[in-house]
This record gives structure tokens, C-alpha cells and sequence, in this order.
């Protein structure tokens, strides 16, 4: 399984190929990589229904318990389905959709990228493998959202998601490393074993906090809902994939997979609950707003996303069951109805609902799976959405905190709710027909089979809710609910959620009757909303930006010798307080040297003191040049041979360098005032006895067992070499020297692009006459 | 300002030059059991592309060098990446090293011979890389004066 997702990504960057072979059918062709994790996902589905959950093991670096194990129970298998099979359908979409756009394999390259991403995000067992896959989605989605490129507003909204996700990745990953600590483990499912650990744990606040924080800012959660409408700037089929099954039901699904391990804590019900009903009214009072049907769909989705999070928060069984059951829900009709809005905007050429209408004479088929979509959206019976709807509605009156808030919120959202799908529904497709933009046409088959079959689904589902009484009884296990019996009906008797669902159609029904009254009324709160928390987000990206360029002034100006004096004195502050403050400075000094040693560390002095003040530099290089030959002198003379080796080496080409660049420096000057000398004076000396405390501690206290040890023992036994410098470096070290490698390859790059591009610079712009005082 | 230098110089740095690349790769060779590896071949054989780059020009190093020094970055840290395959395939941690024998000539060949020669080549790479761009930015200054 890890190898199949692992080889998904290859797939991903085989598609411009694929696409160079069969043209316009390669998405098809693509298609067929989710259809197959789909039917593998079914074919495991008996041993689920058993009530097993599966664990596919794989090592990554055993060395730090991280792994790429694969944690398959209910819950995860629901998220991986949905992903699998939503994205088989927009693909096919896709490639209708998409017919002719010239960038079509960058986007089958992103979106399948993009799916295995998601795949391993809800599989994965291991934090850190989460967490990677987790950012992969960021990174992914944040392609997909930019998808136009040349369109500033896609560039910045895609650059704005980014920002507040991986913004929340970080929070996440600081939430996953005390999870880990607290709870002992990587592994989530040792982690929901220890429940008790982990709430009662000093961490536990902290923790709970960072995560919800990356949970929040993924599923787009008040106050950072608003990356998710500006999202919409994303292609029709991006928008279907991802705001329905995908990215944003991530932090939806972290929430539900850590509710065993973290939830029950009145902090968790509380922040969840609320916040999760604060997003819903959010969602649905924007949506209202709106008259830009993907801007309808994209608020209503961050009203979903609320409820899902508030079902979470309440945690009851009956939450729990209703929290499944809206989140499959949700997932089909938002799909479907994402589809139709991209075939309306697709065939008529505006988004605009005002600006069209009657649109069910012209596409009757569309207009039929808008339908049933909408209806699932609405809440209205005989669909899944009413009876998720239903479900929510009796866990919110059940709820223990803040009961009555909750309800109040929730009931408003769901009212909204109705009042949004309605518009959705009636505005195009019923009403007098209005001219567009473009002669609308019944869309091709190719864009009309996604929406058609998740709409199918939303109302079979919705005849027969007892087909999913296993699948919700499984998942709400792995959400902690280890007894449920669930049994689902769609009829249950004249209660309290259903007159408050009857309720919600009437004022529904009332929004939308007085919907253009109701958008005048509010454009007064425009300027509030306008200064919302987008404004907040822009005011921290300006600081941002503003700190950045006052700490480069500061830091660094461009001169060699200020870097020099930064580094030097930062180092000088952290090792000097370690060293002073932290040990004890316990230092016996013996001088007991040979003569030719004495003479050799002579040297070294004298080549120092020379190299400061000579006043030619060519003089000054040859003095640095005794210094480093009496160093390699040193390794000699006890006994290191690779290190007198690379030294002598390295500093026969240091002087080619230096000649090089000697060569193009002005004339020697004297620059620095005195009082600046007096200070790198100073700074140099205060390094310079730093270091020589440093050794003489290290050298007299054995503070540590000595790693050599270690090396010299092992180096041929395990190693086969007897060149122990060799052996560190290539073997027991080698992951530090492939770092050292990408790092010298940086360097060689940016030498390269700084001098290459300085003269080409210069070629273009700059005269003769300002070469030389620039150069210097 | 590097151009055809001395007659001792290029005489010099043409029978230098394989010599030098010979002993980098007997540097690179015994490497693991005795004072040498990648790092060090690597310098050397930097060392012996400079001087025949001085003694010759540009022109002559890209001509016998046939890739850009920049590939020779890029090469050499494939070859570090590559040699961590082995022990994945064989189903053990990251950069578990791995070693065979070839028969005939003896030879000891192993996955951190394939990561010391990544080094080696991403050494020369940049070497080169460097010295190359500072000169050919005097080539630009020259064209000009």
C-alpha cells in the first residue's frame, strides 16, 4: 500500500508523458489510479465490517520511531473512499472541464500529486509521516489554488493558503512533538490507547492548543475561514475536490482521529463546540452575502466545516454518529454541486446567480442533479442531508456547555443553510430565462457523470439510511465510541429536531423570498467585515515584510566584516554562557611540548600577527598561507593524515581563489575608523581566548564518554575500512555529509548566480566608469 | 587575465594532469582503509583541472571536460542519493551500508565507494564551479576594456 501511494507520486510526474501519447484522453487514463486505491479500499471493507482494523507496517527510521505504518480502521477507511472515489470523478470532470487548456498535464501533475498527499495524510499511523503528508497537501493545494498563474488574484489567494496552512503546520508540528512526549509514543494508535495520559498530562493545554490551531487553519475555522472563499480563484474541478472530500475536512479529520487520545476535557468541548458554531453562523451569514454562486458554495462549505468541528466538540455518541453521517453527507452533495457550478459557469460564461435563470430548459439533466444536490444542501427530506441535519440538531440539544448558544447558532446556520441552497438552486436553473454571457448547452456527458452519481448517492443513501449502519458504526468506533449500536432512520417521529427543522424551512424559505432586501439591509456591515480577520492577516504579513527588511539593515548590509562580527559575536554569547554559566570552568594547564612544536605554534602566531598588519595583500594572503601550512604541520605531527591532507589541500586553492579575487579588489585602503579596530579588536580577542577555554575544558574534562571510542572499535568490524576518518564520513556520518554535499552544491550555485548575474548586470545596464567603484 | 601562460607552464600542466587525475582516483580508491577518500581525490583532481585551466583557458577545460562543472554538482549528488537505494531495496534503514565482491579482479565494492565517489564529483563540481565564474566574469571585464 505504501509502495502503491509511494509509486503514486511517480505516476503524477509521468502524466505530461501520458499526456504527449493519448492527448485529451490522458485524464481518463489517470482516473484509473484512484478507481484502483478504490477497489482495493472496498475489497477490504469485510474485514472492517468485522470490526478489525488494519496496520500495515513499514519502517522509515526505525532508529527514531518514524514510520511510514499505515493505520486502516473505519475512520480512515471513510476518508480514503471519499478521497478515492471523489477523486475519480473529478478527474473524469477534469477532463472535460479542462478540454483544450494547454496547462492540462501541470494540473493532472498537482491534482494526482495532491491526492496521494491526502491519501497518506488520513492513512498515515505516524505523527511525523502525518505531519509530512500534511504539509505535502499545503504545498500541493497551494498549485492547484494558483493554478492560473498570470492571474494576480489566484497568485495571491493561492499564497494566502498557503500562508495560514502551513502557518498552522508549524503550530501543529510543535502540538505533535509534546503529543509525542507526553504520550510516549508517534504512533496514533498507542496514542488513543492512552487517553487518560494524555489529558492528565502538564503538556495537555499547550498541546491541545497548538494542534487545534493547525486543525483550525486546515479546515478553516473562525477566525481563519477567509483563506478558503479567496480559494474559489482555483479551476471549477479544483474546487470541487478540494473544498468537498479533500483539503479542508484534513484538520476535520485530525480533530475526529485524535478524539480518543485528547478529547472528553471540558477545554476540548468548549473551544470545539464554540468555535465550530461560530464558523457555522460565520459561513452561513457570508454565504448569504454572496452573490457569486462559488462564493455561496465556498462559505457554505466553512459552515459544514463548523458543524463538523462542533459535532466533534460535543463528543457525544449521538455527536459522534451525526458527525459521520453529515461529514458523508456533505462530501457527496458539496462535490455535486461544485460540479454544477462549474458546468453553469462553464456554459453560461458569468457566475454571477443574478445574472441568469430558467437554465433547467436548456440543461435539464444538470438542472435535475442540482436538484438533488441542492436538497441534500438544504436538509430537506428524503436526502442524507436531512438526516445529518436531523442528527445534529438532537446532539446540539443535548449538548452540555453553553447549550443554549449552541443551539441558537446552530439553528441560524441551519436556517442560512436552506436559505443558500435555495438561491443555489432556484436563482439559474428556475425563474424567467436571462440572457448570458454565453448560449448555454446541455453539459457533455464526461462533466455530467460526477455530479450525477454523488447526487444518485446522496438520495439513495437517503431512501435507505440502514445500507450505512455498519460503515457509521465502524468509523464511530474509531472515534472512540467502542459500544455504539447505530441505527439509522430517516423517519423518527414528530420530535424536537424535526419541528426545528420545519422551523428553519419557513425562515429559509423567507430569506429567500426577501433575499435581495435581506443583502441591501447588510451592506452596512460591509466596512466591519472588511476590517475581519483578512485585514488582520494582511496587517501581519506587512509587519512581516517590515521586520524582515529592518533586521536585514541591521544584520546585514552587505559588508564581509559586519557578518563577521555578527557571527562571531553571537557564537561568543551562546557557547561563552554555556561554557561560564552552565560547568563549572575547572581548566589545569601543563606546557609540555616538544621544541619543534614550540616552533610550529610560533609560526602560527607569527602568520596571524603578520596577516593583521601588513598593509599589502598579497603580503596578507601568504601570511594566512603560513598559518594554515604550520596547521596542516600540526595534523602531521600528531598523527592525522587526512586532515593534514585536505588541510594542505584546501589551502593551495584557497590562495588560487584569493588570487582571483585579488586580482579585481581596489587599491588597499584603509576604511574603518579606530574606534571600529579597537572593537573588532575586542570581538577577535574575546573569540580568540573563547575557543582556547573551550579546548582546554573539553581536553581536561571527561564530561562525556568519548564517541571516538566508539569509532575506532567499530570501524572495521562494521565497516570494513580501517580509515576511521573515511568511515565517519562516508558511512557511520554519511547522512551529515550528503547535508554537507547539498550544502557545498548551494554554495557552488550561489557563487555561480552572483557573479554570473552580477556582470551580466553590468553588461546591460551599468557604463565603464561606475565599474570600478562599484566592484570594490 | 588567464591566458596561455609560460611553455614550462602548459608542458607542465599537460603531463601534470593525468597524472594528478590518476593519483585522485587511487586517493578515492583506497580511501576507506588508508589516508585518501573522496574529499581529498576530489581536491586533488580540483587541483589538477586549475592548473591546466590556467595554463590553457576555458575554452580547453570545457573542451576535455565535456560537461559544465555545474553538472558535476548535480552528478555527484545523485550518486550520494543514489548509493542510499540499495539498503531500501534490500529492506534495511537508510543508509545501512552495503558491500559485495566482485569475483575476478577481487575488488571490494560497496555502497560508500558510490557515496565517496558522489563527493568526489560534487567537490570538483564546485571547485570548478567557482573558479570558472570568477573568471569568466574578468572575460566580461576584458571584452570591455
Amino acid at each position: 500500500m505504501q509502495l502503491a501511494i509511494l509509486a503514486g507520486f511517480v505516476v503524477a510526474g509521468l502524466a505530461p508523458l501520458l499526456h504527449r501519447g493519448f492527448g485529451a484522453r490522458t485524464p481518463l487514463l489517470m482516473a484509473m489510479l484512484p478507481a484502483a486505491f478504490a477497489v482495493w479500499l472496498a475489497s477490504l471493507w469485510p474485514v472492517l465490517a468485522d470490526g478489525e482494523s488494519l496496520l500495515l507496517e513499514w519502517a522509515w527510521v526505525p532508529g527514531l520511531d518514524i514510520t511510514l505504518t499505515f493505520l486502516i480502521d473505519g475512520l480512515s477507511w471513510l476518508f480514503a473512499m471519499l478521497i478515492t472515489v471523489i477523486g475519480t470523478l473529478v478527474l473524469v470532470y477534469a477532463g472535460e472541464y479542462l478540454k483544450g487548456e494547454c496547462d492540462l498535464p501541470r494540473f493532472l501533475v498537482v491534482i494526482t500529486a495532491f491526492m496521494m498527499s491526502m491519501l497518506g495524510l488520513v492513512l498515515a499511523d505516524n505523527l511525523v509521516a502525518l505531519f509530512v503528508f500534511w504539509e505535502l497537501t499545503s504545498i500541493t493545494s497551494y498549485l492547484l489554488i494558483g493554478f492560473h498563474h498570470t492571474d494576480p488574484v489566484a497568485r495571491k489567494s493561492a499564497q494566502q493558503g498557503l500562508f495560514v496552512t502551513v502557518g498552522g503546520g508549524l503550530a501543529l508540528l510543535a502540538g505533535f512533538v509534546m503529543l509525542a512526549q507526553a504520550g510516549d509514543s508517534w504512533s496514533l494508535a498507542v496514542l488513543n490507547e492512552r487517553g487518560g495520559q494524555l489529558t492528565g498530562h502538564e503538556l495537555y493545554t499547550p498541546m491541545l492548543l497548538c494542534i487545534l490551531i493547525g486543525a483550525f487553519t486546515k479546515s478553516a475555522q473562525f477566525p481563519f475561514h477567509f483563506w478558503l472563499p479567496n480559494a474559489m480563484a482555483a479551476p471549477t474541478p479544483v474546487s470541487a475536490y478540494l473544498h468537498s472530500a479533500t483539503m479542508v475536512k484534513a484538520g476535520v479529520y485530525l480533530l475526529a482521529r485524535l478524539h480518543p487520545a485528547l478529547g472528553g476535557t471540558e477545554l476540548w468541548e468548549v473551544t470545539l463546540s464554540l468555535v465550530g458554531a461560530v464558523t457555522m453562523l460565520t459561513g452561513a451569514f457570508l454565504a448569504i452575502r454572496s452573490i457569486n454562486i462559488k462564493l455561496l458554495l465556498a462559505y457554505s462549505t466553512v459552515m459544514a466545516l463548523g458543524t463538523l468541528t462542533m459535532l466533534l466538540g460535543l463528543g457525544t455518541e449521538g455527536a459522534l454518529v451525526a458527525f459521520v453521517v453529515f461529514l458523508l453527507a456533505h462530501s457527496l452533495y458539496k462535490g455535486a454541486l461544485f460540479m454544477v457550478a462549474g458546468i453553469v459557469d462553464h456554459e453560461t460564461g458569468t457566475k454571477d446567480v443574478t445574472a441568469m435563470g430558467g437554465l433547467r430548459r436548456v440543461m435539464p439533466r444538470t438542472a435535475v442533479v442540482a436538484c438533488v444536490a441542492s436538497l441534500s444542501l438544504a436538509g430537506l427530506p428524503p436526502l442524507l442531508g436531512f438526516l445529518g441535519k436531523e442528527l445534529m440538531l438532537k446532539s446540539v440539544l443535548a449538548a452540555d456547555h453553553y447549550g443554549g448558544l449552541i443551539l441558537l447558532l446552530a439553528f441560524t446556520g441551519a436556517f442560512l443553510t436552506l436559505a443558500v441552497a435555495t438561491i443555489v438552486l432556484l436563482k439559474p436553473f428556475f425563474g424567467p430565462r436571462v440572457e448570458t454571457p454565453k448560449t448555454p448547452h446541455e453539459a457533455p456527458a464526461g462533466m455530467l457523470v460526477g455530479p450525477a452519481l454523488l447526487a444518485a448517492l446522496s438520495l439513495l443513501f437517503g431512501l435507505a439510511p440502514g445500507t450505512l449502519d455498519t460503515l457509521v458504526e465502524v468509523t464511530v468506533n474509531g472515534l472512540g465510541a467502542v459500544e455504539a449500536n447505530v441505527h439509522l432512520a430517516l423517519w423518527h417521529g414528530i420530535n424536537l429536531p424535526l419541528l426545528l427543522s420545519m422551523a428553519s424551512l419557513v425562515l429559509g424559505l423567507l430569506v429567500f423570498r426577501y433575499w435581495d432586501g435581506v443583502r441591501r439591509r447588510l451592506a452596512w456591515l460591509d466596512p466591519l467585515i472588511h476590517r475581519g480577520p483578512e485585514r488582520g492577516y494582511e496587517k501581519l504579513m506587512a509587519g512581516m515584510v517590515w521586520v524582515a527588511e529592518w533586521q536585514t539593515r541591521c544584520l546585514q548590509n552587505g559588508y564581509v566584516r559586519n557578518y563577521l562580527v555578527m557571527t562571531l559575536l553571537v557564537l561568543l554569547g551562546l557557547v561563552g554562557h554555556a561554557l561560564l554559566v552552565r560547568h563549572p570552568l575547572d581548566i589545569e594547564m601543563s606546557i609540555d611540548a616538544y621544541f619543534h612544536e614550540v616552533v610550529v605554534a610560533g609560526l602560527m602566531i607569527a602568520g596571524a600577527l603578520a596577516a593583521c598588519v601588513m598593509r599589502s595583500r598579497l603580503a596578507a594572503v601568504a601570511a594566512v598561507g603560513i598559518m594554515g601550512f604550520s596547521i596542516a604541520l600540526i595534523f602531521v605531527l600528531f598523527s592525522a593524515p587526512d586532515l593534514a591532507i585536505t588541510q594542505l589541500l584546501v589551502e593551495t586553492l584557497t590562495v588560487v581563489l584569493l588570487v582571483l579575487v585579488l586580482f579585481r579588489l581596489p587599491r588597499f585602503a584603509t576604511l574603518s575608523a579606530p574606534a571600529e579596530r579597537w572593537r573588532d579588536l575586542v570581538v577577535a580577542g574575546s573569540f580568540g581566548t573563547l575557543m582556547t577555554l573551550l579546548m582546554l575544558s573539553v581536553l581536561n574534562g571527561e564530561r562525556l564518554p568519548r564517541i571516538s571510542d566508539y569509532m575506532v572499535a567499530n570501524s572495521q568490524p562494521l565497516a570494513h575500512g580501517h580509515n576511521i576518518v573515511n568511515v565517519i564520513l562516508v558511512d557511520f556520518r554519511a547522512l551529515d555529509t550528503l547535508g554537507e554535499m547539498f550544502v557545498l552544491a548551494l554554495a557552488a550555485i550561489g557563487v555561480h548566480a552572483m557573479l554570473r548575474f552580477h556582470a551580466a548586470e553590468y553588461d546591460a545596464g551599468h557604463g565603464q566608469s561606475g565599474r570600478r567603484g562599484n566592484n570594490g | 587575465m588567464v591566458r596561455s601562460g609560460t611553455l614550462i607552464l602548459s608542458v607542465a600542466a599537460r603531463l601534470l594532469l593525468p597524472l594528478q587525475l590518476l593519483f585522485s582516483v587511487f586517493l578515492l580508491l583506497r580511501g576507506h582503509d588508508e589516508p585518501g577518500g573522496g574529499f581529498i581525490a576530489g581536491l586533488v583532481a580540483s587541483g589538477a583541472f586549475t592548473l591546466y585551466f590556467f595554463a590553457y583557458g576555458r575554452g580547453a577545460l570545457s573542451k576535455m571536460l565535456k560537461v559544465s562543472p555545474r553538472d558535476l554538482v548535480a552528478m555527484g549528488l545523485l550518486f550520494g542519493v543514489l548509493s542510499t537505494l540499495p539498503a531500501w531495496w534490500m529492506g534495511e534503514p537508510f543508509f545501512t551500508s552495503q558491500w559485495w565482491t566482485i569475483p575476478v579482479i577481487d575488488f571490494k565494492a560497496s555502497t560508500p565507494l558510490i557515496f565517496d565517489i558522489g563527493v568526489y564529483l560534487a567537490v570538483v563540481g564546485s571547485v570548478l564551479t567557482a573558479i570558472t565564474a570568477l573568471v569568466d566574469t574578468d572575460h566580461a571585464d576584458d571584452s570591455r576594456d
